[in-house]
């Protein structure tokens, strides 16, 4: 053992981090699965490029769409999509206050009126987007 | 409340180890004691070659991180009672290499602290004669919360990405060079940048948020970084959009 | 432009991508992803969405939401891949990957936006 070991400058123990690291903590886990969130991200706006396209067809084949998307691997795709995008968004808008900081009247505001201030946004668009969508 | 807690604590002789191995200790367990006074009842009383660093004993030198049942903490601010019945895994501070035993080179987080110049840089110093650099309290409050840092580096050991790539600035040094950029009597924010903003500053963070969670004093690194990345962003938009005005 | 200068540019993309998409994409999603296919709500006729999308600022949020959100993709996937699977040394590869993939599909989502008739 004595190349590890010098009299002077004893050899530093370096360990890999394994392939696996983010299996080792839960919070690590999270992580990642908020940032594969993404990759659902991307699906689902393409998953839009396919039915603005399917629109501008025409009736059919926007009735075609329709239907495409009640297939069983679609509509388990889109679920799995919406507990994704609802994912990213709640972990999106609870980060906000840590990169942000927000002041009123020299008065530095407090981080859960960022986030609240973030959700209330994300109702109101929601509200429209439906309103838009449904016609209604 | 057992009076005794079983201890089982990382070793490392690089004169005749080629890997960690574990050493099992039994410690008293009394109601105030924490992890550093069970390492210094075994370094006193029980096996004088364990090798750890501590000073202050008080959460203010930075010195006692380690890995404490796979999380990094403050040897001095963790209770032993809060282990129950034990036993306590105790290793040296992970991401770092491994000096001896509990011990880890810190060098390269030094080396990283230095390049981002934490002191108050100026072009041109006050005369003494001129007095103290005038702050109001408002102006205190915008750096106050990064400047708690004491440099103990469990943000390093919590950082995967440090982990996965040592030449990540990291954590603890992008909080602090934002301490002196907030610092109102500090004009060094331009030198600082060009640290700051290579691919191994604060562009290698995904913002994972785990330098926060264990830091012991509340600094918030994460938010530093997010906010620094801000206003990085923004700055060099601005110097492409209005590349003739500006500092 | 200096490698210096992309890389806060992709990061402002990056955040831009994930506030449209975490804001627009929950009720789409909700809305053409489960409650048409399931029969929940009554899918709009298609006279009624082409009115909707022929309108001039929704075409313009369509294709920022489709084309912010792809490079929010790209940009996140890309250090995700560094990180979860280590291979930042082929990251001229991962950078083509994404990134281009990201304009492949910003460039499709503008010529979609503007066919709509």
């Amino acid at each position: 053992m004595s190349e590890l070991y010098t009299e002077y400058h004893p050899r530093w123990l370096r360990t890999r981090v394994s392939t696996y690291w983010w299996l080792q903590r839960r919070s690590y886990l999270t992580f990642i699965a908020r940032e594969l969130s993404s990759v659902f991200v991307a699906w689902f706006v393409v998953y839009l490029l396919r039915l603005i396209r399917a629109v501008a067809q025409g009736p059919l084949a926007y009735q075609q769409f329709l239907e495409s998307s009640a297939q069983p691997a679609v509509l388990l795709l889109n679920l799995l999509t919406l507990f994704f995008v609802v994912f990213h968004a709640t972990t999106w808008f609870n980060l906000a206050p840590q990169a942000i900081v927000a002041r009123f009247r020299g008065q530095r505001l407090h981080g859960s009126l960022i986030a609240a201030s973030n959700y209330a946004a994300w109702v109101v668009t929601s509200a429209i987007v439906a309103w838009l969508v449904l016609g209604a | 409340m057992a009076d005794r807690i079983a201890l089982q604590v990382a070793r490392y002789r690089p004169e005749q180890d080629s890997e960690v191995t574990f050493q099992d200790y039994e410690v008293p367990c009394q109601k105030e004691w924490v992890v550093l006074d069970g390492l210094n009842y075994i370094k006193d009383h029980v096996d004088g070659t364990l090798s750890y660093r501590w000073s202050c004993r008080m959460g203010i030198c930075g010195s006692c991180g380690m890995t404490v049942n796979g999380e990094p903490k403050l040897t001095c601010a963790t209770f032993l009672t809060d282990y129950g019945a034990g036993p306590v895994r105790i290793e040296p501070l992970r991401n770092f290499p491994i000096i001896r035993d509990l011990v880890v080179e810190i060098g390269d987080f030094l080396r990283k602290l230095t390049r981002v110049k934490p002191w108050i840089v100026r072009q041109e110093e006050k005369p003494l004669a001129d007095g103290e650099y005038l702050q109001t309290p408002q102006e205190l409050d915008e750096y106050k919360q990064f400047s708690m840092c004491i440099n103990c580096m469990l943000c390093y050991a919590a950082c995967p990405i440090y982990g996965l790539d040592p030449k990540f600035i990291g954590p603890a040094a992008i909080a602090l060079a934002q301490r002196y950029n907030l610092d109102s009597r500090d004009e060094g924010a331009r030198e600082r940048r060009a640290v700051l903003s290579e691919h191994e500053g604060i562009w290698g963070c995904t913002f994972v948020g785990e330098c926060t969670k264990v830091c012991p004093k509340n600094v918030d690194p994460a938010g530093a970084i997010q906010r620094y990345k801000l206003s990085a962003a923004i700055e060099t938009l601005q110097s492409f959009f209005l590349p003739w005005g500006g500092r | 432009m200096p490698r210096r200068q992309l890389e806060p540019i992709l990061w402002l993309l990056f955040s831009a991508g994930g506030v449209l998409a975490a804001l627009f994409l929950p009720a789409l999603v909700f809305l053409f992803g489960v409650a048409f296919p399931l029969g929940w709500l009554a899918p709009p006729s298609h006279a009624h969405l082409v009115a909707v999308i022929r309108h001039p600022i929704t075409r313009l949020i369509l294709f920022l939401l489709v084309a912010l959100s792809l490079f929010h993709w790209a940009h996140r996937f890309r250090y995700t891949l560094y990180d979860g699977l280590q291979i930042k040394h082929l990251n001229e590869v991962v950078n083509l990957v994404c990134y281009g993939g990201a304009i492949v599909g910003s460039v499709v989502a503008a010529y979609a936006v503007w066919a709509i008739r």
